[in-house]
């Protein structure tokens, strides 16, 4: 077992990550139809209802959909994150996960590639997403996408290993639809994805504190900031924190002697 | 001396309250074919679960090639090849790119994984498939496929979850005929099936039966020691007795 083995498995594990998502042309398309409907038909829709102050990063007044797409950005990681879960049991009930389980590499470093590799897909889409809201006039400086990568990586890594650690314990396929409603919804709209904290806040303060301590609203903070070259540190604490906090929780529930795998046995 | 492939002392499981494995104990030597027959339900699936360390147990102790399962999990496994019941290969991708992705886990280098699946590819007889892309080949031979892919790595111990469902009978037999050269090479193998026709006179036998192992020894043994015609009978006896 040397520094070599373990490269090459976290290669080999993205690689197949990126090879399955190249050839499930389907899955492409679909993960940024989502999105784009948000831009060009309910920002458009909603750009007098909801108009914006000036608020950090941005400079000066800007349009809604200017406001939304880091959000939009942050959703692609949400939804494939939740996606990539979705692809675990998937693959728990049919049987690849287990080819990777038995491999002779510790359990959380092989999570770890996992959740990785299917950060590097949430990215790559992203990316895509970013350039056409670059060809729909939503242009933030160029230096932004390159500092937006990290910010990218850390809020996928941390919605990955939401989705990780929520899969540790969905038991079969089916119940992945409760996972839609109870976590990827609630945490989507209450967030500052949509609308500023401030605007939240005006309606009701309860729900505007809530989205504050949804980690899902630091991510999207990370990355609006990061697009404008700007750093909230804030952002970036909480946000790995929760990175950490959810990962250990993936590892504790992927255990086969400790987590949820075992509860179904003794 | 060399270690057994396999060696699993006193394991007990259960599922809440519903015990699964009560007290299996048995040894698979290098170089020998052991059959784990039981019926639906017996135990085996559980049995694969805990030796593959997907499941852990509390009780009992399992060794592959003289590695302990839970104290030295890593050796262990890098000692075992498995194919599961369920298929576990990537259909969207070709067979090269599953058996790299393999390679690549156990810690293979690019030319040894190539010569390694080269090597595997041909004594299966599959090696023009190396460019298709495994949702076009039949059942057999992403089974064959999925063989090459546990020996890559060349392991101590061979474990196999029925391998034979959904075969057609020419695949079945390939399939049982390559098994039992592979343990004339040396290599340690537990096959685990239902199907009493996969069997082989000179196999060692270790009949499963209620989470209780019920007998183990050559097949010809068991039979002559239950003083019955043939394995079937044998095995309706073993499973039948005990109900």
């Amino acid at each position: 077992m040397n520094l070599l083995h373990y490269l090459r498995a976290t290669e080999a594990i993205i690689g197949r990550e990126v090879l399955r998502f190249l050839h499930q042309r389907g899955r492409f398309v679909s993960a940024l139809v989502r999105p784009l409907v948000w831009l060009f038909i309910f920002a458009a829709g909603f750009r007098a209802t909801l108009g914006i102050a000036v608020i950090p990063p941005y400079q000066t007044y800007i349009l809604y959909e200017e406001y939304i797409t880091p959000g939009l950005a942050g959703m692609i990681l949400l939804f494939n994150g939740m996606q990539s879960s979705l692809s675990m049991v998937y693959d728990r009930e049919m049987g690849s996960m287990r080819i990777l389980l038995v491999s002779p590499l510790p359990r959380w470093y092989l999570l770890s590639s996992k959740l990785l590799a299917s950060t590097c897909v949430s990215i790559l889409q992203a990316y895509v997403f970013l350039g056409i809201a670059w060809l729909y006039e939503i242009r933030p400086p160029a230096t932004g996408y390159i500092e937006v990568f990290p910010a990218l990586l850390l809020a996928g890594l941390m919605l990955g290993a939401l989705g990780m650690f929520l899969s540790s314990f969905i038991k079969q396929l089916e119940n992945f639809a409760g996972v839609m409603n109870f976590v990827i919804f609630p945490m989507f709209f209450l967030s500052t994805a949509l609308y500023p904290l401030w605007r939240l806040q005006e309606s009701s303060p309860l729900l505007a504190t809530l989205a504050e301590y949804n980690p899902f609203s630091q991510a999207v903070e990370l990355i609006r900031h990061a697009l404008y070259g700007q750093f909230n540190p804030y952002a970036f604490l909480y946000t790995l924190g929760a990175m950490l906090l959810f990962m250990a929780l993936a590892i504790w529930g992927y255990n086969p002697s400790k987590g949820m795998m075992t509860r179904r046995g003794r | 001396m060399n270690p057994a492939a396999l060696e699993v002392r006193h394991v007990s499981f259960a599922y809440g309250r519903k015990k699964a494995l009560d007290d299996v104990s048995f040894i698979v030597p290098q170089g020998c074919c052991a059959i784990l027959l039981g019926p639906n339900g017996a135990g085996k699936s559980t049995l694969f679960n805990l030796i593959t360390r997907l499941f852990d147990s509390r009780s009992g102790h399992i060794q592959i090639a003289g590695f302990d399962n839970k104290s030295h999990s890593r050796q262990a496994l890098a000692h075992m090849g498995v194919v599961f019941q369920q298929p576990t290969l990537d259909l969207d991708l070709t067979v090269e790119q599953n058996l790299r992705y393999h390679a690549s886990l156990h810690g293979l280098g690019r030319r040894d994984a190539t010569r390694r699946i080269a090597t595997e590819l041909e004594r299966l007889q599959a090696i023009q498939y190396l460019k298709t892309k495994v949702r076009a080949l039949s059942g057999g031979y992403r089974r064959r496929v999925e063989i090459a892919r546990a020996l890559l790595h060349r392991p101590a111990l061979l474990l196999l979850d029925e391998p034979t469902v959904g075969l057609d009978i020419p695949s079945r037999m390939a399939l049982v005929s390559h098994v039992h050269h592979l343990a004339a090479e040396g290599i340690g193998i537990l096959w685990a099936t239902h199907l009493i026709d996969e069997v082989e006179a000179s196999d060692e036998l270790i009949v499963l039966h209620r989470g209780r192992i019920r007998a183990t020894g050559i097949v010809t043994d068991v039979i002559h020691r239950l003083q019955v015609t043939g394995l079937g009978e044998a095995f309706e006896a073993l499973t039948t007795e005990a109900t």
